[in-house]
């Protein structure tokens, strides 16, 4: 075993090997590597694991919001031939999901349930279709409790939680003052629905034992969190666990955390003694994983003539089941994003009995930007000043609330030059007035902005004398990208080609990674990759006779001192370094975020209110971009998520108990090919020292952030109406339409 | 008439050119028969009611959602999987295209979305009109609005849509 | 799902025959009766494949109408040469529907018998008198968006899906059907839905065992064709409000309307009266809001789908002003 080499961010690493490395590898748009295993059907995801004498589990929902389970009648479902057992476990049984980055097992117990369609049960079966059908025969009977299904009501009783991602509150200045004393305020409330992450692969646990304990193919975004986690949920020592996850088909935050088929595959699996695989249905999805929360948020801005910022308010309500401390941190951009002296951001969690709220794609920016940005839109009408305008007036230098400096901040720049490529100096700018036959033509825009992120990581790295490398580490790659990266940067430090890197994910046999989850993982992972290189040249250097600054590493040979040999050459067998990111000081230091802008025409039907993306184009800097291809994606994917957030996605709750109502993907409606049109993506360069040894930002998340306000402010300036209750489907716009 | 239900008999498929048996459960939908039983897992299952397309096959040259419909409904039928489209040594043009445009990020939808760009392209060199077409005769100019239209019915929640539709013009482009 | 006996027809007379045992389905694509008996909503102890009847071809009749056989899939119909070029509302109304992979498999015959899609029909833990009669409409006092305006009943408020039904109405189609005993008969679409009443579970006339083998259109009536369609996507999602309309304007006043809408009532709607009021008229506003009054005029919204009256109301005026053109 090699000593670990570890860096913790609490200095600013002011020179980065990737720019004095010269494979040639770091921010092309290089193929995926694991590309034509994808477009081939080899990528192997959780579910398509299958093992001798395995069978299949379906899992069991309690079909009623609030009780008390007084029994689970099994017998006609036992009956039923093939099934092999029906199994509960009312203590170890995961009630709620776990979030995300939590080594704990989550709430666990499902004698009480929660919410409606809470898994109790599972049944096991020979065959998936007896299993299914198996479980529906299963008959609960319950005492019924009382529940809270209403939101508007529960805001009454919200609680503060302890700080999050975000703190649960901040005060600053007099904000009410800040507004009496303002030139021009905006002071509205906007409300945004809940919303499922949608991932296409459902939920999927493999379990089988041995005697080393549990192995676990499952659909997870964090597999060194959820290994401890799922341990803990079942009463092992973290090692007795194992969790495999090499593809994973989505997870946009559902699976940072271990979900309930994960347990019930596990507890039936050793009942039984053999392997079960266990996949959610889509409707199990939507109805007991995870959801974004719904909010409601009250921004208030207060304005000089100028258009500069004096006050700015934020104060915002989600929604969660009892005892839950997450709470979208809808104010999270808004603490730094602008500046102005007066501030309170606030976040408050009504207790409802609905499905678990928690982590999606960008918690906090992506609901909480849906009015920042409006916001800020209806400012920039009210004081006659242009939007992209009035935002480079408030881009501030320093944070306004720790007044410490911004890591790297490119804010201006991205808004100067996403106006240029949108041509926004030819846009509509009286709103209402631009109709090209049936169709009401608005451009929009908005800003955009996230927080970026350090998570503990770490990285083996192997090379060889034939001039190939191994790197492993437990580290996922959930379409965003990390075996290119990773592969990438090995390549590019070591020298070598990049299909001389095998990268290995996914496995808890591997060193533990950060996982994928708040845009950190490339940062990450990506470091104590470049760690663990770092360390192999620097054994190499020794070898060569050296300083390692004076080492070349190129096409599997070294180079120093009019020197050019192969790495065979100087290699006696292979090397082997593990490399470990901390993050430091640099956290607290500088406030580090990534940003952009975001510009988007709509047409809006002048007579049924149908909306249509015409044409977007985004620009963004984020430090340094690994790989162009991978990243402009990641960033498509962001805009994609948010005119789905904009237009169509809403998570329906019945009134009466909290039931998702439209739990499929004919109901629930996330962007079709047909909704997204071209798509303009851009980076700046921008390289931060704060972040990372690698000087790059997160980029998963960018992308949604503010996304869905361009739309709204689009359609705003179309119509001339504002509508400030996402998604804004059409007929929350046909008010604001002119008479046929 | 005789009725059948699971009575230990086998069925029989050709897939990929391939020839073989199986044993499932009457229930069985085509896509389980083969991810389950055959080994088959490049078809995906994503939301098991046609409402996603991930599960999307070839049955006799057309595209349809294979968890929409029985296995022991396609034993005469001649059914083309992601598998029998390329491999990763031997990708069909489509498939290369995908990596080249990036049209794909987890990749779970891949497979539907190449089977049924694949089904797609032959029904648009057959003159198929759609929802945006203009005219409903003629030949069929493959625009991107006309890409988007006919492939909506694959959904990718990574949202690598402009890019499929890059893949997919390219090789539309390409002579035949 | 619940098992069930499998077998496969090689005739109509022989699937009639099977399909008039119990509790037996016919499949032929399939994409709606496996969708629900996945969910347990449709539970067959017995199930008919007429998948591979013969009844794959689309005809011209001798009245020089159409004669289509139940099992053409939906997109043959729609590209059908024949379709296109006379009844490109029919084509239309097709296209507009679900995906190419759907239209690919789904029917002729059985896009008639889609199910609706109401959340809580779709929903074995919860009340539906539609699926199990007399247990109660949650949809009433719950969330219909997507639900009906008209011909609604205390019992049930579901909209039905389908647009391919929704043009075949416009176009007077007859569905020609084998009975077990072996008569035919032949259905007018006008004829064929029932109102749901208090026995919503009963959405059709047909009878047990009963197969639809061909539909008829007579000769294309005169006048311009359109369908159109408002949906919460661009694509693949079902119609909140859909008009199709053939209607034809001769010497400045309208001669022929043919009306028929898709996701207001229970079934594809059409109203005499709105169409009379049209014919005769100078096409203008003042004859377009007098047809969407007599249409709306018992139109009742249940709170989250009350939209869908002005939605319907607007839809059919723009529809009527493009048909009628220059006229307008």
């Amino acid at each position: 075993m090699s000593d670990t080499y570890t860096l913790t961010m609490d200095d600013p690493i002011e020179t980065s090997l990737l720019d004095t490395s010269a494979q040639g590898l770091i921010g092309k748009g290089l193929d995926r590597v694991d590309g034509p295993k994808k477009v081939s059907g080899q990528a192997t995801y959780s579910a398509e694991y299958s093992f001798e004498n395995g069978c299949y589990g379906f899992l069991v929902r309690a079909p009623f919001a609030v009780g008390r389970i007084t029994k689970i009648d099994t017998q006609a479902a036992k009956a039923l031939p093939g099934v092999i057992d029906v199994v509960t476990d009312f203590d170890r049984f995961i009630r709620n999901s776990a979030q995300g980055a939590v080594k704990s097992a989550p709430v666990q117990g499902v004698r009480d349930v929660a919410y409606f369609g809470e898994p109790v049960a599972i049944v096991v079966a020979e065959g998936y279709e007896q299993a299914r059908d198996a479980a529906s025969l299963v008959r609960i009977e319950h005492e019924a409790g009382s529940g809270n299904f209403d939101f508007a009501e529960a805001i009454a009783d919200a609680d503060i939680p302890p700080d999050g991602a975000a703190p649960a509150t901040h005060d600053q200045g007099d904000l009410d003052k800040a507004m009496g004393d303002a030139d021009a305020t905006v002071d509205e409330v906007w409300t945004t629905p809940s919303q499922n992450s949608a991932a296409m692969e459902p939920h999927a646990s493999v379990a089988l034992w041995n005697d080393d304990g549990l192995t676990l193919y499952g659909s997870y975004q964090m597999p060194s969190f959820d290994r401890p986690s799922l341990a803990d949920a079942l009463g092992l020592e973290t090692e007795q666990v194992r969790i495999i996850t090499p593809y994973i088909g989505g997870g946009f935050g559902s699976k940072l955390g271990i979900a309930p088929e994960s347990v019930a595959a596990a507890i039936a699996s050793k009942q039984i003694g053999r392997p079960v695989k266990t996949v959610m249905t889509r409707q199990q999805v939507f109805d007991a994983t995870v959801r974004r929360s719904n909010t409601r948020q009250r921004v208030r801005l207060a304005a000089g003539k100028d258009g500069k910022l004096t006050g700015i308010g934020h104060e915002t309500h989600c929604s969660n089941l009892p005892d839950e401390v997450f709470f979208e941190p809808a104010g999270i951009a808004t603490h730094f994003l602008y500046g102005g002296e007066h501030r309170r951001i606030t976040h408050a969690i009504a207790r409802l009995n609905r499905v678990l709220s928690g982590s999606m794609r960008a918690p906090g920016e992506a609901a909480g930007m849906l009015a920042l940005e409006c916001a800020m839109d209806e400012l920039a009408e009210r004081l006659g000043i242009d939007p992209v305008e009035l935002r480079k007036i408030n881009d501030c230098k320093r944070d306004p609330e720790k007044d410490i400096p911004y890591s790297s901040r490119s804010f201006t720049e991205c808004l100067d030059e996403g106006a240029k490529r949108f041509g926004w100096d030819k846009r509509n700018r009286t709103p209402g007035k631009m109709r090209e036959g049936e169709w009401l033509i608005g451009h929009g825009m908005s800003g955009s902005a996230r927080g970026n992120q350090l998570q503990p990581s770490e990285a083996r790295v192997v090379l060889r004398p034939d001039g190939s490398a191994i790197v492993e580490t437990d580290m996922t790659d959930i379409g965003t990208g990390t075996y290119t990266i990773l592969s990438q940067i090995a390549g590019e430090l070591l020298g070598l080609p990049i299909d001389r890197v095998d990268v290995r994910l996914g496995d808890n046999r591997f060193p533990p990674g950060s996982g994928s989850g708040g845009s950190f993982g490339a940062g990450s992972s990506g470091s104590s990759v470049y760690l663990a290189c770092e360390d192999i040249r620097r054994k190499l250097a020794t070898a060569m006779d050296c300083e390692p600054s004076d080492l070349t590493l190129k096409d599997g040979e070294a180079i120093a001192a009019n020197r050019r040999v192969s790495l065979s050459d100087i290699m006696s067998g292979e090397i082997e370094a593990t490399g470990r990111i901390e993050p430091g000081d640099q956290g607290d230091e500088v406030r580090q975020a990534g940003h952009g802008a975001h510009f988007c025409a709509v047409r809006v039907n002048a007579v049924t209110g149908e909306v249509r993306i015409d044409r977007w184009t985004a620009v963004f800097a984020a430090g340094r971009i690994l790989n162009e291809k991978t990243a402009t994606s990641q960033c498509l994917g962001g805009v994609v998520f948010g005119i789905g957030a904009a237009l169509t996605e809403e998570l329906v709750h019945d009134p009466r108990n909290g039931k998702v109502v439209n739990r499929d993907l004919a109901e629930y409606h996330v962007p079709v090919h047909a909704d997204v049109p071209h798509v303009d993506i851009r980076f700046l360069p921008e390289r931060d020292t704060h972040a990372n040894p690698l000087h790059a930002k997160g980029i998963g998340e960018l992308g949604i952030a503010g996304a869905g306000a361009a739309v709204a402010n689009a359609i705003a300036n179309a119509t001339g109406a504002r509508v400030r209750d996402y998604p804004l489907t059409l007929d929350k716009l046909l008010d604001s339409l002119p008479p046929v | 008439m005789a009725w059948e239900r699971k009575v230990g008999k086998a069925m029989h498929f050709t897939i990929n050119g391939k020839n073989y048996d199986a044993d499932p459960d009457i229930r069985t939908s085509l896509l389980d028969l083969l991810r389950e039983h055959l080994n088959l897992t490049g078809s995906k299952k994503g939301c098991d009611h046609g409402q996603c397309g991930a599960c999307t096959v070839l049955v006799n040259g057309r595209r349809i959602n294979s968890c929409l419909t029985l296995a022991v409904m396609h034993q005469d039928d001649e059914i083309t999987t992601i598998e029998g489209i390329g491999t990763p040594d031997n990708l069909a043009p489509l498939q290369a295209a995908f990596v080249k445009h990036d049209g794909f990020q987890c990749g779970y939808c891949t497979p539907g979305q190449i089977c049924s760009a694949t089904g797609m392209l032959n029904e648009a060199k057959q003159g198929w009109p759609s929802h945006v077409s203009e005219r409903l005769e003629g030949d069929v100019e493959l625009t991107d609005d006309e890409i988007r239209e006919r492939m909506s019915g694959n959904l990718c929640r990574c949202s690598a849509y402009p890019n499929i539709v890059d893949a997919i013009r390219e090789v539309a482009e390409e002579p035949a | 799902m619940k098992t069930f006996d499998y077998s496969r027809a090689d005739s109509p007379e022989a699937a009639v025959q099977g399909g008039a045992v119990g509790n037996t389905r016919f499949i032929a694509g399939g994409t709606n009766l496996l969708d629900l008996m996945k969910l347990q909503i449709e539970t067959p102890e017995r199930i008919v494949d007429i998948s591979r009847l013969d009844l794959n071809e689309v005809e011209e009749g001798e009245d020089g109408g159409l004669r289509i056989g139940a099992m053409v899939p939906n997109a043959d119909l729609a590209a059908n040469p024949l379709v296109t070029a006379r009844y490109p509302v029919l084509s239309r109304a097709l296209l507009a529907g679900a995906s190419g992979q759907l239209r690919n498999k789904a029917s002729t015959g059985g896009n008639f018998l889609q199910r609706t899609r109401c959340y809580y029909f779709y929903d074995t833990a919860v009340p539906c008198n539609k699926r199990e009669p007399g247990s109660g409409c949650p949809a009433k006092d719950g969330f219909n968006r997507i639900h009906a305006i008209l011909g609604t009943s205390d019992d049930c408020i579901a909209s039905h899906p389908s647009d391919m039904a929704v043009a075949m109405r416009a176009l007077d189609a007859v569905l020609v059907t084998l009975k077990p005993d072996g008569d035919r008969r032949r259905i007018s679409i006008h004829d064929l839905y029932r109102l749901p009443g208090d026995t919503p579970q009963i959405e059709t006339v047909l009878e047990a065992g009963e197969l639809i083998t061909h539909v008829e259109l007579p000769p294309p009536p005169v006048g311009k064709q359109s369908y159109r369609k408002v949906r919460d996507r661009a694509s693949y999602a079902f119609a909140l409000v859909s008009v199709a309309a053939i209607v034809a304007v001769d010497d400045g006043r309208i001669t022929n309307a043919s009306l028929a809408f898709g996701g207001i009532g229970p079934m594809p709607w059409r109203e005499d009266a709105v169409e009379k009021a049209l014919i005769g008229q100078v096409p203008g506003d003042a004859a377009f809001n007098a047809a969407a009054d007599i249409l709306l005029a018992d139109a009742k919204g249940f709170g989250s789908n009350d939209f869908k009256i002005p939605l319907a109301r607007r839809t059919l005026i723009a529809v009527l002003r493009e048909l009628t053109g220059d006229a307008a």
